[in-house]
């Protein structure tokens, strides 16, 4: 039990990057991007093949995030120059990779790492991955911070306003993408040294696990401010791993149900601070009927009835 | 406000907890019963010991499940039977990558007499997450492709460590059917595949008939596919060019297997499969066996090693052993084919094996 929740925490940071990445795209430029269920392997296809070709795994890592960010500038370009609508451009590219991700498995869709050297085989990667999650973290923070960064924040938000501010938009999405694509590509890369094998299939439903990291982080730590809300990412995405691996200890769940679970933990997280309004606004209605009921009644008892 | 958003958040974890912790204290109850066999017993078991395994498997597949289930039939004929004097842990990760991980560690954090396998993702995590835990609770893979390609073990003849089981793919069996093609069907110039090349153990098996193929100078056409609803239109566009189909045991395909019996059967085109299942359906031919003897053949090793104290290490990896020709009477008349003398003399067990 103690070990699986350490390795839980484990799976949480490595994937944390991979949440953060789904942030960029998803709260900041507001843009639904499904390029992650793509990049995610291709980071893993690159890392896997390099590193059983004797490249150095922290060399092979960097390769992964810029095979990523390559990924998502072509989502981003088919959607700023392209003009395809930001959901289908990400689809595009999801399928275009798959075949892109065989190419470069080299036609053999699983790779095994065994006995290979990666990041993790000679330090335990409980030692190490907080330091490394928040630094990039922290990294984040600070580029959001930066007159690009808010360049891009502002994208999101107001894209029209910063676009008379003089700032080119389709560039600043395209970054995003990009971005958001290498840090999703990184989080392959790792998983896939983590769990030494890469296999075609790896990525699939990541944006859903990516979707639900940011929402669930949201929903318990709340979502402040940047500073804030990266961490919220990255403890969500530590919490779904944990609430995933506990689920795999009640007695009366079924090997099927996992995936259900998921789709509860979403909803839950969702609905939570909606039936917490709700909650507030009942208690505020009753306080307020008390207060009217009391000046009711302190006005009967001293007022004179105005004819 | 926000201090009861966090309150929610641990609280809906703590039930989890509770929930995990309960059960987490039966198994390290059973855990004791097993150290000290006082574990409560039912008239009619030999053992009075309780076992505890775990199976992972990577995903709900009519195969896979025919693993399972042959796995634990194996097992009941040995005296062990489930909710007696077996406790089975089973994991299904539904092809999720994450949850295989999660599922891998889970079962490395408990304690099992044995971990089962089934299929190549579930045995690679299985075995990694294991040695990351340093236990050595012995392993037995079933339905993996190449054990040695996904370096599950370094060698078949004597695996070492705690790791063995039965690999599905026995390249004999590929051999022989095409070597039935080969001279069987002699104007069968060209061969087409349905695959997805996404898929390793398809990848495997189309290269091994491939190399077998080109002895005979028959050429192997590919016809690619990412997902089951493009299968149709791959056999159609594969019917006007080849003079046979063959389909590995490429799971994306197999799932989609009706489609292609369909074209087979509207163009009069013969239907090679890997697979028992699939001729029971409605292909003609294949040489192979059935996924529950498969599913057998690994449960005897895991009786092995609960009862009779063997170590996977000495155990050697083997190939489905059980092969045989199965015809598909049915689906020759209604893919054209007469069925002679000399292909019915190939089947061994002509009882079984001849579906009529």
């Amino acid at each position: 039990m103690y070990d699986s929740m350490l390795g839980a925490v484990e799976m949480g940071l490595l994937y944390a990057f991979m949440a953060l990445g789904v942030y960029i795209t998803f709260r900041i430029l507001d843009f639904p991007d499904l390029t992650v269920d793509g990049s995610f392997t291709t980071g893993g296809a690159i890392a896997a093949v390099m590193i059983t070709n004797g490249y150095a795994p922290w060399l092979a890592t960097l390769a992964a995030i810029a095979g990523g960010m390559l990924a998502g500038m072509c989502t981003g370009l088919l959607h700023t120059k392209g003009k395809i609508n930001g959901l289908l451009s990400g689809i595009l590219m999801m399928i275009a990779l798959y075949s892109i991700n065989l190419r470069i498995f080299g036609g053999k869709p699983n790779w095994s790492l065994m006995g290979d050297t990666t990041l993790f085989s000679s330090i335990n990667p409980l030692l190490v991955l907080p330091f490394i999650v928040l630094f990039v973290k922290i990294l984040m923070d600070l580029f959001l911070r930066t007159d690009l960064g808010l360049a891009l924040r502002a994208t999101g938000d107001n894209a029209r306003m910063i676009r008379s501010l003089g700032v080119n938009t389709d560039n600043t999405t395209i970054l995003g993408v990009s971005l958001s694509n290498g840090m999703v590509a990184l989080s392959g890369a790792l998983i896939t040294q983590y769990s030494t094998f890469a296999d075609s299939s790896m990525g699939i439903g990541m944006i859903v696990i990516g979707l639900a990291s940011v929402i669930i982080g949201e929903a318990i730590f709340g979502a402040g401010n940047v500073f804030r809300a990266t961490l919220a990412v990255v403890l969500g995405s530590i919490v779904y791993r944990i609430v995933v691996a506990l689920a795999l200890y009640v007695p009366w769940l079924r090997p099927s149900d996992l995936k259900l679970i998921t789709a509860i933990i979403v909803i839950f997280a969702l609905v939570f601070p909606s039936i917490q309004r709700f909650l507030k606004q009942k208690n505020m209605a009753r306080k307020r009927s008390l207060e009217l009921a009391e000046q009711a009644i302190s006005s009967k008892r001293g007022g004179t009835i105005d004819a | 406000m926000k201090k009861r958003n966090i309150f929610a958040g641990l609280s809906l974890c703590f039930m989890l907890v509770a929930a995990g912790c309960g059960n987490n204290n039966a198994a390290v109850n059973s855990g004791n019963a097993t150290s000290t066999g006082n574990a409560p017993t039912n008239a009619g078991t030999a053992d009075s010991k309780t076992y505890k395994i775990a199976i992972s498997q990577y995903v709900e597949h009519p195969s896979l499940d025919a693993t399972r289930e042959g796995i634990l039939a194996a097992l009941k004929d040995a005296g062990l039977v489930e909710g007696e004097n077996l406790k089975v842990d089973l994991e299904n990760a539904q092809a999720d990558p994450a949850n295989n991980l999660t599922i891998a560690q889970k079962i490395a954090a408990d304690t099992n007499d044995l971990v089962l396998a089934i299929a190549t993702p579930s045995a690679q995590s299985v075995v990694q997450a294991l040695s990351k835990s340093s236990k050595d609770t012995p392993i037995l893979f079933a339905a993996v492709t190449d054990p040695l390609d996904a370096k599950i073990v370094t060698d078949l003849e004597h695996p070492g460590g705690n790791v063995s089981g039965v690999s599905d793919t026995n390249p004999e069996a590929i051999n022989r059917l095409m070597q039935f093609i080969a001279t069987q069907f002699p104007n069968v110039k060209k061969l087409g595949i349905v695959i997805n090349e996404g898929e390793p153990n398809a990848v495997i098996m189309a290269d091994i008939a491939k190399k077998e193929l080109d002895k005979h100078g028959i050429e192997l056409v590919k016809a690619a596919i990412t997902n089951t609803s493009e299968v149709k239109q791959a056999a159609e566009s594969l019917a006007g060019r080849v003079d046979a189909f063959y389909i590995t045991l490429d799971n994306t395909v197999v799932s989609a297997v009706d489609t292609i019996i369909q074209t087979a059967n509207d163009k009069k085109i013969p239907f090679f499969s890997s697979d028992r299942d699939t001729v029971e359906k409605g292909a003609f031919a294949t040489v192979g066996f059935k996924y529950f003897d498969h599913g057998y053949q690994v449960g005897q090793m895991a009786v092995d090693i609960l009862k009779n104290g063997k170590k996977p290490a000495d155990m050697k990896v083997t190939m489905q052993e059980k092969l045989d020709l199965i015809l598909n009477l049915k689906a020759a008349a209604a893919q054209g084919i007469e069925v002679t003398d000399a292909m019915k003399k190939e089947v061994a067990d002509q009882a079984n094996n001849i579906i009529q």
